[in-house]
């Protein structure tokens, strides 16, 4: 475990990539795992609509992004950027998740690929949270010039163009309504929903709600 | 195991020298792209006309071994790469087409700025499809061997079964990246490896899997190991569609030749010629090789390469 000045902060092993896993409060029972926008990192401190929270709060910068490793030669997609949040997740056990933007995208997704330990993705507006296409479309490929910092630029150019078919989407909305246990697995917050979030919002198991109330929601829920 | 010890060099010997046809690469060297190192393999003269072969999935640029010095032979510079994480090339720390397809640029850009044949099989085929649509002007010509995805059949299922189909398998992908740091391809003799593979390739020779262990393998104290990363997978879950591939051929602009192999295998896309023929570009055709498999380049690499040598009609 490394850390700075205001919280510790713990480096998981992904594959090649090291994941700086932030602990913005310890404390018992399930953690809020946060998960940021595209082309942002995590917050230095518990975010405000957070502090009712009853438990942990930790935020995960993805590949390339904040104190995780920026990798050589990009090849980025929604998929590895879930098995990061995977990676939290098996670190922290069972959690409540809030994802803002491409974060909102990847919580979706883990409620649904690991339905039994995510109780409650609240999906929330931010950068990134459109994504590419429905379906294929002419394309340009290009070479990037690294940055000296995060985020990688390959993270921006590729997580702002990924495919998002809704029907791909609201896989996972079944699979957390199936896995789950819960009534409404997935909180929306958004006020703006692109095509693969509207397709969301309108599945059953699909709470459509505030930020605030999504996370009372979710708290009270036994574990 | 001294047993096994002696037959592992007895058939190191054999598969190293003695395979027909194989032609070791006139040069071997690594390119820089974009800070992911790839091997790149040459066949013929330095100074002929280029001429691109893009390997499959879980294959590497030595699969071409024998195919490529066939068309060397012909006059033409072949060159094959490594895929990122396959063969020689260094293993990424993230794989996807699109930085499959940057790599693939990075090298054709380091051979020459004017359109050139290319030839891609499987996967490879597939990928070159993308590019030719995306950047034409890089074609010449574009040979698709056995590799052009075409929607899956679908089992009869209940939307219920699927999604529990589909929570098995992204659980499963999941779970293996949870080991990809630690992880190690399994080691085994020579011999092992070769049938590991023949269980994938079942029509390829046994000798001719020997061959690919010498060149796509490296050996330790505890026995070889192929040395694609071991955090690649078959299978794997995303948003992207087998289907959505073959809708980029009707519009692409260089003369396209295609070469099927009817026999089914599973590292084949099951693609059917009723499949292909709707979607051929104008001018183009596709050929049916019957009782050939997915590896038609290494089941008839002479009726292959004359098949490419007479769509090309010779380097000038």
């Amino acid at each position: 475990m490394s850390g700075n000045a205001s919280h510790p902060v713990t480096m998981l092993t992904h594959n090649k990539v090291q994941l700086a896993l932030h602990e913005l409060r310890g404390g018992e029972g399930r953690a809020l795992l946060l998960l940021h926008g595209l082309g942002e990192q995590s917050p230095d401190t518990v975010p405000a609509w957070a502090g009712s929270w009853p438990g942990p709060v930790h935020a995960l910068d993805f590949t390339g992004h904040g104190r995780s490793t920026v990798p050589a030669g990009g090849g980025y997609n929604a998929e590895i950027l879930l098995a990061d949040a995977d990676a939290a997740l098996a670190h922290l056990g069972e959690v409540t998740v809030v994802g803002r933007g491409l974060g909102a995208y990847v919580a979706l997704q883990l409620a649904g690929a690991r339905a039994a330990q995510v109780r409650g993705a609240v999906l929330c507006d931010g950068p990134g949270l459109a994504g590419g296409a429905i379906g294929p479309t002419s394309q340009f490929f290009v070479t990037l010039p690294p940055r000296p910092t995060p985020p990688d630029p390959y993270a921006l150019f590729e997580m702002s163009r990924d495919l998002r078919p809704p029907d791909y989407a609201t896989l996972f909305v079944r699979l957390a309504l199936e896995g789950s246990g819960l009534d409404e697995p997935i909180a929306v917050t958004n006020v703006v929903k692109p095509p693969w979030l509207a397709a969301v919002a309108d599945a059953v198991g699909v709470l459509s709600t505030t930020l605030p109330e999504a996370i009372a929601a979710y708290a009270g829920l036994p574990s | 195991m001294p047993g096994a010890r002696e037959r592992t060099r007895s058939l190191d010997v054999m598969a190293l020298g003695d395979y027909p046809g194989v032609v070791t690469p006139a040069r071997e060297y690594h390119l820089d792209a974009g800070g992911v190192q790839i091997a790149v393999h040459e066949w013929g003269s330095e100074t002929a006309d280029p001429l691109f072969c893009v390997h499959g999935g879980f294959d590497f640029a030595r699969t071409y071994d024998v195919f490529a010095p066939k068309l060397a032979a012909a006059g033409w510079r072949v060159i094959a790469w490594d895929q990122r994480g396959h063969g020689d090339s260094a293993h990424a720390a993230l794989y996807s087409w699109d930085g499959d397809l940057r790599d693939a640029m990075a090298v054709m850009d380091a051979i020459t700025q004017r359109p050139a044949p290319v030839i891609g099989h499987s996967k490879g085929g597939s990928l070159m499809i993308q590019l030719a649509d995306a950047e034409p002007f890089r074609f010449s010509h574009l040979v698709n061997l056995d590799g052009i995805p075409y929607k899956r059949a679908i089992p009869d299922a209940s939307e219920h079964e699927r999604t529990r189909m589909a929570a098995s398998e992204i659980t499963g992908w999941l779970d293996h990246r949870r080991r990809t740091a630690t992880s190690e391809r399994k080691p085994g003799t020579l011999d092992e490896l070769a049938h590991r593979r023949g269980r994938m390739n079942p029509r390829l020779s046994f000798e001719w899997l020997c061959h690919l262990v010498t060149v796509g393998a490296f050996e330790r104290d505890d026995g070889w190991r192929w040395k694609i990363d071991p955090s690649m997978r078959f299978g794997g879950f995303g948003p992207w569609r087998p289907e959505w591939t073959i809708t980029r051929l009707p519009g692409l602009p260089m003369p396209f030749l295609g070469i099927l192999g009817r026999e089914q295998e599973e590292m084949g896309w099951g693609t059917l010629p009723h499949h292909v023929f709707p979607y051929l570009p104008s001018g183009g055709r596709c050929e049916v090789l019957d009782d050939v498999g997915h590896f038609v380049h290494i089941e008839q690499p002479d009726l292959v390469a004359g098949m490419v040598l007479d769509f090309l009609g010779g380097a000038s």
